[in-house]
């Protein structure tokens, strides 16, 4: 049983115009096996919230706190949050020239285990796994998410989560642009995976399409860098109806 | 017509320099050869071919005056066909694919005290490559060296230069028809030498040759390579791959002159640089003649900026005279380390070390397998694991 304690969170990024305040003191605790789903308009910090768990350097964090079973993630290098449990799926994964899939995946699995995977296991955990995501086994030779499809590169990022196996994962918009069938199968590789490790999930998203897939026990509204309102999964519902027009207006 | 397209090149300003500067000798072409050292001012460091260069490390080498050092050559037993021989300077001018391009091989040619010749025999097939070790014992050395590929020889020479030395030298390579060589010059000097090196190819008809060159030691190294197609229907393929370290000078010129038609080169040069006082120059002319109908060319040179204050510099240029040509392109571009990509390898668990390795390793990756020998391809990745761990080292030292 894990759980990641998000306390009054406050980051900003610094820019030609001067310091930007971003996150304005974000409160949110999940545990294992939960699925938080983090609903908001273009431009509200949900990126910025994903990226501050996971230590991006560009973002300073000005107050706040984030709390993984005790240990203080914030003093953790970003290498060493993900190997604390952590786990990013990025909006915009990024490319590596040069360095190929497989390499990739058994050199991240290395550092995070601390020791080198046994080579016949691992082989087949690969395969089952690229199998499950519909991805052909080319795939792994090819250099990491250079020349990737969207959906490929988002099926990359849930097939390193499943691998990697996180005690909490933040998927960032994993859904976005994804057509129907691309996004089933994505949606199956992270429901696979909270049933098998007991994953907790917090899940970033932009529309309501991917939650007839994943099911979240706790809807977040996510607007002007903070958390706006909280509910079950209706709250996801009455989004889909209304929008977040409401809580602009209120902004 | 001179034409300098950059259409493919991309570069980061703040670390690439003389992009597009078009060579303001009227052509390429028009650069003097001669054996005579007068021939050629001592460079005031404003020429084309010496504005980049570490002209006081060099400058020992420039002075018309025989030195009596020489490099220790551990040469292994040779296969059937193959020869090593020394010759005297009237020889070894006669026998040489042309004559010197610039002052500082001018005087290694005429102060070396004649050369060293390794001749392939016709139709010798080398079934292994190899392997000439020289290393300098700390001596001011000139040297003249002839390399000849007779007609459907087919050898891999890899020619591996150590030690210490303050040494210039002259190289001639000559490919008669339909020969196939594959040389390797692996600069791997201590760290406290001087190199100044010109290494001219001349292809006969239908001749290949693979050139490689492997710069990772040496406090200066300039090492300029020309390749002049004497005969229809040969390729020659240029491979350098260069890592620059702080007080590292690593500059490679290259010239190909496509003089006959149907003839194919391709020049690919990458380079790494870290450490605030790492510089690298990469200055690639290839020249289209007239009569070289159905020329087909490219050239590419990519570096890759680990820390600050490192400098590359990057300056291509294609120079076209005729309209019948199969294909001709160049690309050049320097970026920085890219700190996305770092810190996508690091969420996933991998250190910052580790990651830099990944990158560096996969930026040179297909490169290293072009050079196409099993034994350099394994050295190599050794050898710029090194180099990394001595910037990581470097880095931790900033940082601490
Ligand atoms: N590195 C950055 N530099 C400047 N502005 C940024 C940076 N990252 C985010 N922002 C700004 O912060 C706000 C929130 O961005 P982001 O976290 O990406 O929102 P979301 O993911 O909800 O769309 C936006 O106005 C965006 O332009
Ligand atoms: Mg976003």
């Amino acid at each position: 049983m894990s759980t990641l304690e998000i306390k009054n969170l406050h980051a900003s990024v610094e820019t030609p115009e001067g310091t930007k305040q971003i996150l304005k003191g974000v409160n949110l605790t999940i545990n294992s096996g939960e699925t938080h789903a983090i609903m908001g308009p273009n431009g509200s910090g949900k990126s910025t919230l994903a990226y501050a768990i996971a230590g991006h350097p560009k973002y300073d964090i000005t107050e706040g706190s984030v709390f993984l079973d005790g240990e203080d993630v914030l003093e953790m290098s970003v290498d060493e949050r993900a190997k604390a449990g952590l786990f990013l799926a990025m909006q915009y994964p990024v490319e590596v020239p040069g360095v190929s899939v497989s390499n990739f995946l058994r050199t991240a699995k290395t550092a995070i285990d601390g020791e080198a995977p046994k080579l016949r296991t691992w082989v087949k955990d690969v395969k089952v796994s690229m199998e499950q995501l519909r991805m052909d086994s080319s795939f792994a030779e090819r250099n990491v998410n250079e020349g990737f499809s969207g959906g490929e590169k988002k099926r990359h990022e849930i097939l390193q989560m499943e691998l990697l196996s996180p005690k909490i994962a933040v998927l960032d918009e994993t859904d976005s642009g994804l057509d129907v069938d691309a996004l089933r199968i994505v949606s199956e590789g992270v429901n696979r995976v909270k049933e098998n490790t007991g994953l907790g999930v917090m899940l970033i998203t932009h529309y309501t399409r991917i939650l007839r897939y994943i099911k979240p026990d706790f809807v977040h509204v996510f607007v002007n860098g903070q958390v706006a309102e909280e509910g079950g999964p209706e709250l996801a519902e009455r989004l889909e109806a209304e929008g977040y027009d409401r809580y602009l207006v209120e902004a | 017509m001179t034409v300098t397209d950059h259409s493919q090149a991309t570069a980061d300003t703040a670390h690439s320099h003389g992009l597009g500067t078009p060579t303001p000798d009227a052509s390429r072409a028009d650069r003097p050869t001669s054996w005579d050292v007068d021939t050629f001012t001592v460079p005031s460091g404003r020429e084309e071919n010496w504005r980049f260069s570490p002209l006081k490390d060099i400058k020992p080498m420039l002075q018309a005056e025989d030195t009596d050092g020489h490099l220790e050559w551990d040469i292994p037993t040779l296969p059937e066909g193959v020869t090593i021989s020394d010759i005297d300077t009237a020889a070894a001018q006669e026998r040489s694919v042309r004559a010197p391009g610039d002052r500082a091989s001018a005087v290694a040619a005429a102060h070396s005290g004649g050369a060293r010749v390794l001749s392939i025999a016709p139709n010798t097939v080398l079934d292994e490559p190899l392997q000439i070790t020289v290393t300098g014992t700390g001596q001011d050395v000139r040297g003249h060296l002839l390399v000849e590929a007779g007609a459907s020889s087919e050898a891999t020479i890899i020619l591996e230069r150590k030690g210490t030395a303050t040494y210039s030298e002259f190289v001639s390579v000559d490919l008669a028809q339909n020969a196939g060589l594959n040389l390797v010059l692996l600069q791997l000097w201590d760290n406290d030498s001087v190199h100044a090196g010109e290494v001219v190819a001349r292809l006969g008809r239908d001749s290949r040759l693979r050139g490689s060159v492997v710069t990772l030691g040496g406090k200066s190294v300039r090492l300029n390579t020309s390749a002049a197609f004497a005969g229809e229907g040969a390729r020659v393929d240029l491979f350098g791959l260069y890592f620059a370290d702080s007080g590292q000078h690593q500059e490679h010129q290259l010239f190909v002159d496509h003089a006959v038609p149907r003839c194919t080169s391709r020049v690919t040069y990458k380079g790494a640089l870290a450490g605030k006082t790492a510089r690298t120059v990469w200055i690639g002319d290839v020249l289209i003649r007239k009569e070289a109908e159905e020329t087909d060319t490219y050239e590419l040179n990519r570096n890759l900026v680990l820390t600050d204050g490192a400098r590359a510099d990057s300056v291509p240029n294609l120079e076209i005279e005729t309209g019948e040509i199969a294909g001709a392109g160049h690309a050049s571009a320097t970026g920085r380390f890219d700190d996305e990509q770092m810190f996508y390898l690091r969420s996933r668990g991998i250190s910052e070390d580790q990651a830099r390795k990944l990158v560096v390793r996969g930026f040179f990756a297909d490169l290293v397998q072009e050079i196409g020998v099993a034994s350099v391809e394994e050295s190599l990745m050794k050898a710029i694991d090194a180099e990394l761990d001595h910037v990581n080292e470097e880095l931790a030292e900033e940082d601490a």
